[in-house]
């Protein structure tokens, strides 16, 4: 089976920093990590590969820098790892950036299924699966707890967690999946398989041209996308803790509730 | 990335269970199991015995994110490494390497190393263990104590007398099995710190092994003992660095957190000081810990860097220990705070493998020697 695995090098923290005056992220001197739930998208298309076999190719779209986050994904048992990175993709929105990276499965030749983490820490749009799917043209499953692929490595059936329980879904490869981290138990990389990739890594590097794709669909001409403003959220208040027997407390939450028209009482 | 993947591990399955085992005395099974499928154990044996291939500086930093989170397990992982795959990677024959070094590096089991006696230990020439030749075998009699990772090991790297009329050089050094006939473990040691970690005495009543369990050279077991013991001094040397990394740490954490006089202690001139000085100490151990490995991997000389390294990082463990705890005030006395532990598993570093006092010795005949 050959497994297609997209993650994205993200700076490790979930409170990241933004520039008040450019409004854009500041990455210096944060660790950069490959994005959480790719993590856990790479260890279930690992453990795919080891029920079937085949192949497990990892593809990240990114600065040159993120070829380290490729590395530490060879390290974990990727096959192939490759670094789709150009000039011609700066500005990329979510629009383009999945086109680009439709083009590159597209690339890699024969493929079964495309897996992914659900959504980045620094851009929390969950958008890249779900497009990358539209564009790719198969069917997609999101936020998926649990991905069992029939024995004929067509039929799938798959758990998608809701926020008030979950769904199974059934579908044909091939097709496209998102993860969350309850999926799994993502592995370390050995020492052998970091000692390997220092030795002998070979990430390729795709450009624009070598995934053909469009310049008209590529960087800001793709993007139409146009980022007003961004901003840390305001920290959320402290809260309010009411004490005391449940009579009285009952009647100030209603009050307060009152207060800020959450409930009206006649 | 070797740092980065062990101090992940360290973080997510150290240091969420280390209090239990530390509290029980229990020996972190599963946490070796854990390192064992990583390939952290032989992780500086050549990967044809079955190891990572690392180099001796990787192997000091993950010794030292080990011992960051629970120097029990960092001087388990040490002694393997070290103690029991380096003599039998450098002084096995092909045959004694795919039978006794290709477990203990792969993960699937330990070794230990059984060189101090009872009245055998910074005087480690005075060896009470007799070998005695029998035909084809070797008949061992003796007790060997405070033997790190005793009753846990598979393969032990055991030294005994062969010809006490030669002194030194009438040491040798066999490879004993768990379950050779007249081998038997004796009392397991209750101490003051590294708990999680098994110190026992191995005694051997005429047990009788084969020839082909000699290591090396007959009655060049000394010269074996001193060389192992050279690359183990790196080892306890990281095993320092990471006790004191950790204090550091604590100490750094509850500066910023604790308020005392209306503003966090972290802000007080009196614990600057103290953390100005941990920090700058242990950033001095931790350059000669590498850079005796560094001398190790590129073929030069390091019996005099491993022992500067050792002497430096485990007198700055003890001391950052120390200091960790008056950082704390009163919490730092309780075991509500990890601190105590770190104090109470700093001294040992001062002691085994070498105690400070030789690695003194071992520094000063180098230096006077010119080297």
């Amino acid at each position: 089976m050959n497994i297609v695995v997209l993650i994205k090098q993200v700076p490790d923290t979930t409170d990241v920093k933004i520039d008040p005056k450019t409004g854009t992220l500041i990455r210096e001197g944060v660790p950069s990590i490959i994005n959480p739930d790719d993590k856990h998208a790479l260890e279930e298309g690992l453990r795919i590969r080891e029920r079937f076999g085949g192949t497990v190719t990892v593809l990240s779209m990114g600065p040159p820098q993120a070829e380290d986050a490729l590395m530490e994904a060879r390290a974990m048992g990727a096959d192939v790892t490759v670094l789709v990175s150009d000039r011609a993709f700066a500005g990329s929105d979510t629009l383009a950036t999945s086109y680009a990276l439709t083009r590159s499965v597209l690339t890699t030749g024969e493929w079964d299924i495309v897996l992914g983490g659900r959504q980045a820490i620094d851009g929390d749009t969950a958008q890249i699966g779900p497009q990358t799917a539209e564009l790719l043209g198969v069917p997609q499953v999101t936020y998926c707890i649990e991905i069992d692929i029939a024995d004929d490595q067509k039929r799938v059936t798959a758990k998608r967690a809701l926020e008030d329980g979950y769904e199974v879904i059934e579908t044909e490869l091939p097709a496209l999946f998102t993860v969350i981290k309850d999926i799994n138990k993502p592995r370390y990389p050995s020492v052998r398989g970091i000692v390997n990739v220092c030795r002998d890594c070979d990430v390729q590097t795709w450009n624009a041209k070598d995934i053909g794709a469009s310049k008209k669909m590529i960087g800001l001409d793709g993007s139409p996308t146009q980022v007003a403003r961004t901003f840390a959220p305001e920290p959320k208040g402290e809260g309010l803790i009411l004490e005391g027997p449940a009579e009285q407390t009952t009647k100030e939450l209603v009050r307060h509730l009152r207060d800020k028209n959450v409930v009206r009482v006649r | 990335m070797i740092q980065q993947m062990v101090r992940e591990f360290a973080l997510n399955e150290i240091e969420p269970v280390v209090a239990e085992y530390e509290a029980e005395g229990r020996f972190p099974e599963e946490i070796i199991k854990g390192l064992g499928d990583l390939g952290i154990l032989g992780m500086t044996v050549p990967k044809e015995y079955g190891g990572g291939g690392c180099d001796t500086v990787s192997y000091t930093v993950a010794v030292e994110e080990i011992s960051r989170a629970c120097a029990s397990t960092g001087i388990a992982v040490s002694v393997n490494n070290s103690l029991a795959c380096y003599p039998l990677l450098t002084f096995g024959t092909e045959e004694q390497k795919q039978e006794h070094l290709v477990p203990i590096a792969n993960g699937t089991s330990l070794g230990a190393f059984g060189l101090t006696e009872p009245s055998a230990g910074s005087d480690a020439a005075m060896q009470q263990t007799i070998a005695t030749a029998d035909g084809d075998d070797y008949v061992i009699n003796g007790v060997k104590h405070f033997i790190t990772n005793a009753t846990v090991a598979e393969v032990y790297i055991v030294f005994a007398m062969e010809d006490r009329t030669k002194g030194t050089r009438g040491i040798t050094t066999f490879i004993l099995r768990k379950g050779d006939p007249g081998f038997t473990f004796g009392t397991i040691e209750d101490k003051l710190g590294i708990r999680a970690s098994i110190q026992a005495e191995l005694v051997f009543e005429n047990c009788r092994i084969p020839a082909d369990r000699l290591l090396g050279v007959s009655g060049k077991g000394f010269k074996v003992a001193m060389m192992t013991l050279d690359v183990g001094r790196i080892g306890v040397a990281s095993q320092a660095l990471g006790i004191a990394q950790a204090c550091l740490d604590r100490s750094v954490q509850f500066a910023n957190e604790r308020e005392q006089f209306g503003k966090p202690i972290g802000r007080q001139g009196a614990i600057q000081e103290m953390l100005a000085n941990m920090a700058t100490r242990v950033e001095a151990s931790r350059m000669l810990v590498r850079y005796a490995g560094w001398c190790k991997d590129a073929g030069k000389p390091f019996s005099k860097e491993a022992a500067m390294a050792k002497l430096h990082a485990s007198e700055t463990a003890m001391w950052a220990a120390t200091k960790a705890i008056q950082v704390h005030g009163g919490y730092g006395y309780i075991k509500d705070y990890p601190v105590e532990r770190y104090f109470r598993d700093a001294k040992i570093t001062e002691i085994y493998e070498g105690t400070s006092e030789i690695q003194r010795l071992v520094i000063a005949l180098n230096v006077l020697a010119g080297k």
